[in-house]
């Protein structure tokens, strides 16, 4: 292609937004009731996040065992998203979606690395980093799913985490705010890049969806780059 | 008289309703749709095809795989022929399949398929895939999608043509891209048909492709003629003019149709719709008067000062 200069974002769009937000539904209905257990992980993860930050505050339980269990459970859920959504659903509709499938498998295979390492991922982050980690935490879970009525659309449109991979993506970066460890700047370029990408997709169907990927990225970006990240935090 | 599709398909109710319980008749007037002749052979094809990049693009999702199902059967009832789709429109040719094998593919079928892949060693095999989707055993119209690998891909195409395994071997690009070369292809290849887009907005291909096509004796599909809905979005909510009724044009999208059809270089304008009422509209805007040159400017510079 000579004139890829030529080519608008319209251009790369190869379905209508009734046929986007639709799939949502569809697929929601395929995998009824896993919501719940998704969901239930996504709380239970917060709650872990925070009791460990609590315990190892006060030195009574080892860090590791928490650390273990969210990058595992992690680890099943970007599996299941490539797969289900991505390959089985999305890339029905674009051929692209085939393509980036496999980098949630890749996801998940590093989340299981950080799993198995000593020092592969640590959810021990205070501050303010830490904060912006539960904002994205608590939007992946809670506010992501109302976005669908919010739209005008029906509640079985909504995009659940460790579902869709939109709140998955995003629940997955508040997490890794949350964390520290060897294999953090491998697991971050992943969720981050989907955030971008859906967030074009979303931007160029006129979606306002678009605004909370774009948010995503920007948050993370700052909160891992930024000059105001906590220094004590960072030097603990 | 303010015009949209809605006003014009609401006057046509009357219509509509007799058609629906007059299966007979409504058969006979059907087939009333205006053919062009395919200048490489003189075979006679309706000047309204469908398109369906986007449209036909809806996954596994049953209750929309059954919509386009029905504006395929609409536009067969209206004399409709040319299908025109590319293994690039995501699940658009299992779409079409899954409708053909509901009315059982229809004999007036004019199946018009591409091959897009950036390898010529691949194309063949992208081709056969393409069949099984649609269920036909062979295309009466394969293109070079884009003109990617173009080279290479015509080659398998003439041999193709050579050997029964296709009827027309074509070229297509979008939105004025590559023109240049698509000249020269049409120059000195031995193609059937060429596609490019063309509306009464986007005229450039006036000035070298159409004049070409006439002289090379080339049938020309135009693509893109609501410039992706975008066109008729922007003209509904204004008035058509008056003297639109002499050309029986009761719609913008009528109005843009016939304004592509009525230059005498065009073959086939495929629109592309999700809507029964629409592809039967569009259909309709190949019948009756058509506009002489100095109307085409008058229409031209009317939308133009929109």
């Amino acid at each position: 292609m000579s004139e890829w200069w030529s080519y608008r974002p319209e251009d790369f769009l190869l379905f209508s937004p009734r046929v986007y937000w639709r799939m949502f539904e569809l697929h929601n209905a395929a995998v009824w009731p896993l919501q719940l257990l998704t969901l239930a992980a996504g709380v239970v993860m917060i709650v872990l996040v925070a009791r460990g930050q609590h315990d190892h505050e006060r030195a009574e339980q080892p860090w590791g065992a928490y650390g273990r269990w969210i990058a595992i459970v992690l680890a099943v859920i970007w599996a299941f998203v490539g797969w289900s959504f991505l390959w089985s659903r999305y890339a029905t509709i674009n051929w692209a979606a085939a393509y980036v499938a496999p980098a949630f498998a890749l996801e998940a295979l590093l989340l299981l690395v950080a799993a198995v390492l000593a020092d592969g991922l640590t959810f021990d982050r205070r501050g303010r980093v830490a904060w912006a980690g539960y904002l994205l935490l608590v939007f992946a879970l809670a506010g992501q799913p109302l976005l669908a009525p919010l739209q005008g659309r029906t509640w079985a449109s909504s995009e659940i985490f460790g579902i869709a991979p939109d709140p998955t993506a995003i629940g997955t970066l508040g997490l890794l705010l949350l964390a520290r460890g060897r294999l953090l700047p491998w697991l971050v370029p992943i969720p981050l890049l989907w955030c971008l990408l859906s967030g074009m997709a979303l931007r160029t169907m006129g979606a306002p969806e678009a605004v909370a990927s774009f948010a995503t990225v920007v948050l993370v970006l700052a909160a891992l780059f930024a000059p105001f990240r906590d220094r004590r935090d960072a030097s603990a | 008289m303010r015009t949209t599709r809605r006003t014009f398909l609401q006057g046509s109710v009357a219509a509509t309703v007799a058609t629906a319980l007059s299966p007979v008749a409504a058969h006979a007037q059907d087939k009333t749709a205006a053919s062009r002749r395919i200048p490489s052979t003189g075979e006679m094809i309706p000047a309204v095809g469908l398109g369906t990049w986007i449209t036909f693009n809806v996954g596994n999702d049953p209750l929309l795989r059954d919509e386009c199902a029905a504006v395929m059967g609409a536009f067969f009832d209206a004399g409709g022929r040319m299908i025109d789709s590319s293994p690039m429109y995501g699940s658009s040719q299992p779409v079409i399949g899954y409708g053909l094998q509901k009315f059982g593919r229809p004999e007036a079928l004019f199946s018009a398929e591409k091959v897009w892949t950036s390898s010529g060693a691949n194309g063949p095999r992208q081709i056969e895939q393409s069949s099984a989707f649609w269920g036909v055993p062979r295309f009466d119209l394969i293109q070079v999608h884009n003109l990617v690998a173009w080279e290479e891909h015509l080659r398998t195409l003439l041999e193709m043509k050579r050997a029964g395994s296709v009827r027309y071997v074509g070229l297509t690009t979008s939105e004025g891209r590559r023109h240049d070369l698509l000249e020269r292809i049409m120059r000195n290849e031995p193609i059937d048909f060429v596609q490019f887009s063309y509306n009464v907005v986007d005229r450039e291909a006036e000035r070298r492709l159409l004049p070409l096509a006439a002289e090379r004796g080339l049938g020309v599909i135009v693509n893109r003629p609501f410039r992706q809905g975008e066109l008729t979005r922007r003209l509904a909510g204004k008035r058509l003019p008056g003297w639109a009724a002499d050309l029986g044009v009761a719609s913008w999208a009528q109005f843009i149709l016939k304004f592509i059809l009525s230059h005498p270089a065009v073959t086939v304008a495929i629109p592309a719709t999700t809507r029964v009422d629409h592809v039967r509209e569009n259909l309709a805007a190949a019948t009756g008067p058509m506009p002489d040159p100095a109307m085409r400017e008058r229409m031209a510079a009317y939308v133009q000062d929109l």
